[in-house]
């Protein structure tokens, strides 16, 4: 076992403590996990069957049931794009083809660079104020095209 | 003198509209001019189209100034604030702002007058009064408080509350449970947010009445994982509530316990279903279960289990502080306490209205929206979430209580109302219906499964004109099977939204 194994392990088994004797603590042990790691790498997936006292079945069906499930790394930034009705009514389609354009990827993607990955989402409960995206942990109302690409380019920016 | 009262909204909806920088640019604003201000971020008050709706404390009441960006700040202070400035963006006492003062808010209370994490300030708007008077009755008899208000479930399927309390107290058991559904994924809807973020205890407060009630000792808030700052706030307001022995092993040093706990979702749809919810808690994949058993007999654990919905549990301290008949006046016939509506969409005025049952959705379209956003007309409204009926105008004058909504073949669920304007393809909102249906539903029935999915393919086909009325008939037909024959509500009215628009809507699918 390499040394970057054994430290995933560690992980794995401090996330596991963390959560001991508490009701269903699958769900807040992949949360923890993917918050220290960014996704939930194949490995490590054996090694919370082992702690957990679960089937790798188990573990992988829960992982793949989530939309908020990462199996591999995502970009730096996540840009949520809401796709439900209330921002529909306010341009949504239209900007979903502009934030694509715009980042040049499709939802589920990560731009070359790893800077951005995009993914949709089903409200962000902003819908007053449409539409919404999320980027990070800050949600943002009423975005225009141009915008968006001022957010962006802020981003990029900071870099 | 002592320093004056700023209030700058900390809500989801507030932030995305700048309240953080405008905060930031007060703050930095008075100190470069001397003026001493405390400066407080409130929960939001709900008028989404004035925020962010800075507030300031003045001898004669609040004073607001709305909706305002970092770039009128300077401005603002020019104009003499944070005293009454004369300013384009002065709105005048909060108390004669008409599109708030004319509401009837019960649940809604106290959001925006109080700092939602305070526990004095909480108080001192009647907190915890509930929860003292339930510390001094049985557990039959907060339930038949409970009953004799009329509240019915607020998430959407408006199941009596009281009568579910009743089957947990009355299934014996060693161990209950109070569930919070805060799942609010349908979109249109941020009520539930807006309380939790505006007035967390309410929610914390409700759930340990239940608790008392049902002799339950430990609950769970199950929050979605896009609210990332409601999820803050609880965090908060919990571990405080803890610190003050409202939460506990002696709840108030009754000798009595209710822990909570919150637990956050992973950005599943289907986990705003009881059931589905149920084992996500239990951290399994979001599953719809079979009913029967009910939770309330066999739930999270297979334990008797209280799943309600967050503004359910939210009128519990009303219910209990200010006594059952006071609830049940507000309202008709079978819909008592208030209508909690959620304007959003193409909205000029979009924000939560909450009022007694009884308006018509047109009245509070006109009254509070103030038509469309875009100032064309407005054309369809989806009242009820993604699974809601589309209604034409001609359906517009329909009262908005749960009796009159499923007359005209729609429901009122979760309160939530987007407006759309004639720019919209019906046509392509019938598929969405499907589309999301596919993209969330759990997988376990094939009706919602598959049928989703043919659902898609066959509006695809009638947009392409391809046996246009063979392929209405064909889902139709699909609609009937979903509807019949799934286990949830999921696929069970996805068919709504389709049917209303092809029905409603014709001219949008080539007819």
């Amino acid at each position: 076992m390499n040394s970057s194994a054994v430290s995933l392990k560690e992980i794995v088994d401090s996330a596991v403590a963390a959560q001991q004797g508490k009701v269903g603590a699958l769900m807040p042990v992949l949360h923890s996990l993917q918050e220290k790691l960014g996704f939930i790498p194949a490995e490590a997936v054996p090694m919370i069957a082992l702690a957990m006292n679960l089937s790798r079945a188990e573990v992988q069906g829960v992982i793949g049931f989530y939309h908020d499930f990462r199996t591999e790394p995502g970009g730096e930034h996540m840009v949520q794009l809401c796709r439900a009705e209330a921002c529909q009514a306010m341009g949504s389609r239209d900007l979903e083809l502009h934030v694509k354009q715009r980042l040049g990827i499709d939802f589920g993607e990560t731009t070359d660079d790893g800077m951005f990955t995009l993914e949709p989402v089903y409200c962000l409960g902003n819908c007053a104020c449409a539409p919404s995206i999320r980027i990070n942990q800050g949600t943002h109302a009423r975005i225009s095209a141009s915008q968006f690409d001022q957010l962006i380019a802020g981003l990029e920016a900071e870099e | 003198m002592s320093p004056i009262k700023v209030f700058v909204p900390k809500d989801t909806t507030a932030c995305a509209l700048g309240a953080d920088e405008v905060a930031e640019t007060i703050a930095a604003g008075a100190v470069g001019r001397g003026i001493e201000i405390n400066l407080v971020r409130n929960g939001s008050r709900g008028a989404f189209w004035l925020e962010p709706l800075v507030e300031v404390e003045t001898e004669s009441g609040r004073i607001a100034f709305g909706p305002v960006t970092p770039a009128d700040v300077p401005g603002l202070f020019e104009a003499g604030f944070p005293g009454p400035a004369d300013h384009l963006l002065a709105q005048g006492p909060v108390d004669s702002i008409d599109w708030l003062a004319s509401q009837q808010r019960l649940t809604f209370y106290r959001a925006g007058w109080i700092d939602p994490v305070s526990l004095d300030e909480y108080r001192s708007m009647g907190g915890y009064k509930g929860l003292q008077r339930a510390l001094e009755m049985s557990a039959q008899a907060i339930i038949d408080e409970v009953k004799e208000s009329g509240l019915r479930g607020r998430g959407g399927a408006a199941f009596p509350t009281g009568i579910k309390w009743q089957t947990v107290l009355d299934t014996p058991a060693e161990q209950k449970y109070i569930v919070c559904n805060a799942d609010e994924g349908d979109s249109g809807t941020y009520a539930d947010r807006l309380l939790m973020e505006a007035d967390p205890y309410q929610l914390i407060e409700g759930m340990t009445i239940a608790g008392l009630a049902v002799g339950a000792t430990e609950g769970f808030i199950y929050l979605r994982s896009e609210y990332p700052h409601c999820q803050a706030v609880l965090d908060e307001a919990i571990s405080r509530a803890q610190q003050a022995g409202l939460l506990g092993d002696s709840i108030q040093g009754s000798g009595r316990a209710f822990k909570l706990e919150l637990r956050i979702g992973a950005g599943a749809y289907i986990c705003g279903e009881e059931t589905s919810l149920l084992d996500s808690l239990e951290g399994k994949r979001g599953l719809i279960r079979f009913k029967p058993p009910l939770p309330a007999i066999a739930g999270l654990l297979g334990k008797p289990t209280v799943v309600n919905n967050v503004l359910s549990l939210g009128a519990i301290s009303t219910i209990l502080a200010d006594g059952a008949a006071y609830y049940r006046d507000f309202g008709i016939g079978r819909s008592r306490g208030t209508l909690t509506v959620q304007l959003a969409g193409n909205i000029r005025r979009g924000g939560l209205v909450e009022v007694p049952f009884g308006a018509s959705l047109r009245e509070l379209l006109e009254g509070y929206g103030g038509g469309t956003a875009s100032g064309r007309p407005a054309r369809a409204i989806q009242v009820g979430g993604p699974l809601g009926a589309y209604l034409p105008e001609s359906q517009w004058d329909v009262t908005l209580n749960y009796g009159a909504l499923t007359d005209i073949g729609g429901m009122l669920g979760h309160g939530g109302v987007v407006v759309f304007d004639d720019t919209v393809d019906m046509a392509q909102q019938a598929r969405f219906a499907m589309e999301f249906c596919a993209i969330e539903s759990c997988g376990k029935c094939t009706p919602c499964r598959v049928g989703s999915v043919r659902g898609v393919e066959v509006i695809d086909r009638v947009i392409a004109n391809q046996d246009r009325e063979f392929n209405l008939k064909v889902l139709a037909d699909l609609c009937n099977t979903m509807d019949k024959g799934s286990l949830c509500a999921m696929g069970g009215l996805t068919p709504m939204p389709v049917r209303s628009a092809i029905k409603h809507f014709p001219e949008d699918f080539g007819a």
